[in-house]
């Protein structure tokens, strides 16, 4: 099903970037890493496609662009359909001989406001239809684009200017949507979390769902200094505790199997290495409110919710 | 930084993009500036992979680590992630 | 050059004409979705498709937001992309309409028209088509089944063409065509897919200083649909609107040139004409409605009325001299617009041919008359009693109520 694509770090540094410096993304926006990464993982000629957020518009400010393959934006709901367009032509143009290249993948790109929210019925209808794309959600966890409000990817207690940590209520009181989960209910081939400190095995899901025949959905974790006030220096360092505390555990799912992949697999088998939500919480401005007396409790319960979520993961993925 | 800016007769159509960004230099957004330390880098690259701005090079026929300070927006990822604290980030 | 008598007759309601040059226009990508009364334009489209009967990749979409959205990039990446829908279709398309003409993407979209809801309603009037008149779309409006087939494969020509690169829609009556039985002559394949041609891409300069391909080819990579600021928003809107400024004459050169194979006119191929030579009143209208003005004419002149009827075919871009042309010897007439614009003076055809009337020395008296909301029926006697008003208005030399309703109970 996937190829033998083997790689050193240098390999990949030496790749030269599809997403070009001179992007206008924050100091330390990890979805700009994970831009960068996803497209290292191409096999050959690309089409990319952009849903409207961040990393669309920070990377083509007319007239400057940051794509150095070819890509298309179009609207903000729409971006698994921006894909079905350029992947339905590309079929019929190679049929016809009409393009040259025997093989052009096509990625697309959204954050978590485009596809948790108002991408997620042309995400869904796209994978029903199965056409070979991959997905990759970049989630900062808000409508960071806009300034910080809520989606329906932001976690429980977390404070943004639509769901601001009040004297009353402690952020937002909802709970993150599980959309890679939704995702597996498609049945589609490839479904896979990742977080850009590690690396390698974002990379190696990338390419696995860019390899793989019908639809991917990568599902990868952005921390973002601006949203949620954290240091910019601290961005990958997140993105690893996320996956310690389990908060973000890393798996794949193909065909509907689901299997952890290497950094959660070894807190599956040493639970003790399992870090406490608190350390992930404290490393950010947007969970302050939560270490006062009056909302510590909703850290308990973000605890338990996050316990709730694993234990389940590793049930789906026969670890009992 | 600034482009000359053309009338409608001159651009595409469609509004395609003109000039990479490689054009539009960020560097001079960064307070801090990563210095590493040659002795004690190991070339590992993982600055280089983590860089949000892709503003760290590997150049493979010197072996070495380049730093593109046009780019560098100051973050400290690169000194954050390093593994032997050869980065430090010095105030600009 | 090929006669009308060469081509085949075949019974097709205005739905299964659309189809039928939709088949013939080889087209690369349809995405559609089923809304009444487009329906049966998908329906049959999907079985030449089951049938192998075209080369097109149909995307059966989840919404017509997809349905254009798939369409739009389809074409930036070099395909000839069609797809069909009706008012409430429209209407979610609405957002994607403006970055269709925005990309310059030369989809083709026939609009079978139908009324906007509340309350629902599935019957024809052009709210739906009215509403994106401002949307970048050259807008084409069928008299009948015959001509909303010719539209169809002329339409592709038109949109494709480097001068205009814009996208095109097709409208004919929902019901009134779209169900209705007409004789249809057509092309053969042949000669149908020869007149349509394939699709030619201009010359772009990238960014990265390349001759590139006016689409996305991993070759010569292009960026559309950036963000562009106040300093150059204003510039590139500018552009699609000399774009429609070159519209009129590849509108028409394509319409005469479409004539030369298949022996059909319709007027100038943006303005048809009917009677208007010697015409004292005349009555403005589009698509269906032309039929049974025509009728009333053919009797009104029978009885020494000189009445004319005055069609507009190409609503975006509006041809303003030439009606101002058309009209220059008629001395009253009525504007028949089958949509409101709440709160405006009168419906926007009205508003249209008000506007193009203005700077012209003598003005005839003008009239509005909204008509055949949600599918009311407009019969002769409607159409007499109109021409009957405009006389009316020419023995008392003057309007008293600008805007009029038909057939709307008091």
């Amino acid at each position: 099903m996937f190829s033998e694509w083997k790689f050193t770090a240098k390999d990949i540094a030496e790749k030269a970037d599809l997403f070009m410096s001179g992007h206008r993304a924050c100091a330390g926006c990890a979805a700009a890493t994970v831009m960068r990464l996803v497209l290292k993982a191409v096999r050959g000629p690309i089409i990319a496609t952009s849903a409207t957020g961040c990393m669309e518009v920070v990377s083509s400010i007319y007239p400057y662009t940051s794509w150095a393959t070819p890509w298309i934006h179009t609207a903000f709901e729409n971006v698994a359909a921006n894909a079905s367009g350029i992947e339905a032509a590309l079929k019929i143009l190679k049929k016809k001989g009409r393009i040259k290249q025997q093989r052009i993948d096509v990625i697309a790109f959204a954050g978590d406001g485009g596809t948790y929210d108002i991408g997620i019925q042309a995400l869904s209808g796209a994978v029903e239809r199965g056409h070979d794309f991959l997905y990759v959600l970049y989630d900062n966890e808000a409508y960071m684009n806009t300034g910080i409000q809520r989606s329906g990817g932001t976690p429980h207690g977390a404070s943004t200017t639509t769901s601001p940590a009040g004297t009353v209520i402690p952020g937002k009181v909802q709970y993150k949507k599980p959309i890679a989960d939704i995702m597996v209910a498609h049945d589609m081939p490839y479904v896979a979390t990742a977080s850009p400190h590690y690396w390698r095995d974002l990379i190696t899901k990338a390419r696995k769902g860019i390899e793989v025949d019908g639809p991917a959905f990568l599902h990868t974790f952005a921390p973002c200094p601006r949203g949620w006030r954290s240091d910019p220096s601290k961005s990958i360092e997140i993105s690893r505790i996320a996956v310690e505390t389990c908060i973000f555990p890393l798996w794949e799912a193909i065909n509907g199997e689901y299997q952890l992949s290497a950094p959660s697999k070894v807190i599956a088998l040493r639970p003790e290495r399992k870090k406490p939500v608190r350390e992930y919480l404290k490393m950010q401005g947007r969970f302050r409110h939560l270490f006062t007396p009056k909302f510590e409790k909703i850290i308990d319960e973000i605890q338990q919710l996050t316990d709730k979520r694993w234990q389940r993961l590793l049930k789906k993925c026969g670890i009992v | 930084m600034t482009v000359q800016e053309k009338s409608w007769k001159e651009i595409p159509p469609a509004g395609i993009c003109w000039k990479p960004s490689t054009e539009y230099l960020t560097g001079d957004w960064k307070t801090y500036k990563p210095i590493m330390d040659s002795e004690k880098c190991t070339r590992c690259t993982l600055c280089v992979i983590f860089c949000p701005d892709g503003a760290i090079h590997w150049n493979p026929g010197k072996e070495d680590i380049e730093f593109d300070y046009d780019f560098c927006k100051g973050c400290g990822i690169c000194a954050n992630e390093c593994p032997t604290k050869a980065i430090e980030m010095k105030l600009e | 050059m090929e006669s009308v008598a060469k081509q085949k007759l075949l019974a097709l309601n205005g739905d299964e004409a659309v189809a039928y040059a939709a088949k013939q226009s080889d087209v690369d990508v349809a995405a559609a979705y089923p809304v009444t009364p487009q329906t049966i334009i998908v329906e049959r489209f999907s079985e030449y498709v089951a049938n192998g009967e075209v080369d097109t990749e149909f995307v059966c979409v989840e919404s017509e937001h997809s349905a254009m959205t798939a369409c739009i990039t389809a074409s930036a990446t070099g395909a000839r992309t069609f797809t069909a829908t009706a008012a409430p279709g429209l209407a979610l398309m609405h957002e994607m309409l403006y970055v269709a003409s925005g990309c310059r993407a030369p989809v083709v979209m026939t609009v079978v028209n139908r009324a906007l809801s509340a309350p629902i309603n599935i019957h024809c009037d052009h709210s739906d088509s009215m509403s994106e008149r401002d949307s970048g779309w050259i807008q084409i409006y069928a008299e009948n089944s015959q001509e909303a087939y010719d539209s169809m494969i002329q339409a592709f020509r038109i949109a494709e063409n480097p001068e205009i690169l814009l996208p095109v829609m097709v409208c004919l009556d929902g019901f009134t065509l779209s169900h209705a039985l007409e004789n249809v002559h057509v092309l053969s394949d042949d000669i149908a897919k020869k007149f349509v041609g394939t699709r030619q891409f201009p010359r772009v300069t990238a960014h990265e200083g390349k001759d590139a391909s006016f689409r996305l080819d991993p070759e010569n990579p292009i960026s559309i649909g950036p963000i562009a600021f106040p300093n150059y928003y204003f510039e590139i809107k500018r552009q699609q609107e000399e774009a429609m400024k070159n519209a009129p004459k590849i509108i028409q050169q394509v319409h005469e040139e479409y004539a030369q194979i298949s022996g059909r006119h319709y007027g100038n191929g943006l303005l048809d004409a009917y009677c208007l030579e010697d015409a004292e009143i005349a009555i403005i209208c589009l698509g269906s409605t032309a039929g049974t003005v025509k009728t009333v004419v053919n009797e009104l002149r029978a009885e020494g009325v000189k009445a004319g009827l005055l069609r507009i075919r190409s609503f975006r871009p509006l041809p303003v001299e030439g009606i101002v042309k058309a009209l220059e010897k008629v001395r009253a007439v009525a504007v028949m617009d089958r949509s409101l614009s709440f709160g405006g003076h009168g419906g926007p055809v009205f508003h249209e041919v008000h506007h193009a009337l203005y700077d012209t020395p003598v003005h005839p008296y003008i009239v509005n008359y909204i008509y055949g909301l949600g599918g009311r029926d407009t019969s002769p006697s409607h159409i007499r009693k109109i021409y009957e008003d405009l006389q009316g208005i020419l023995q008392t030399q003057r309007v008293e109520d600008p805007v009029r309703y038909v057939r709307l109970r008091g």
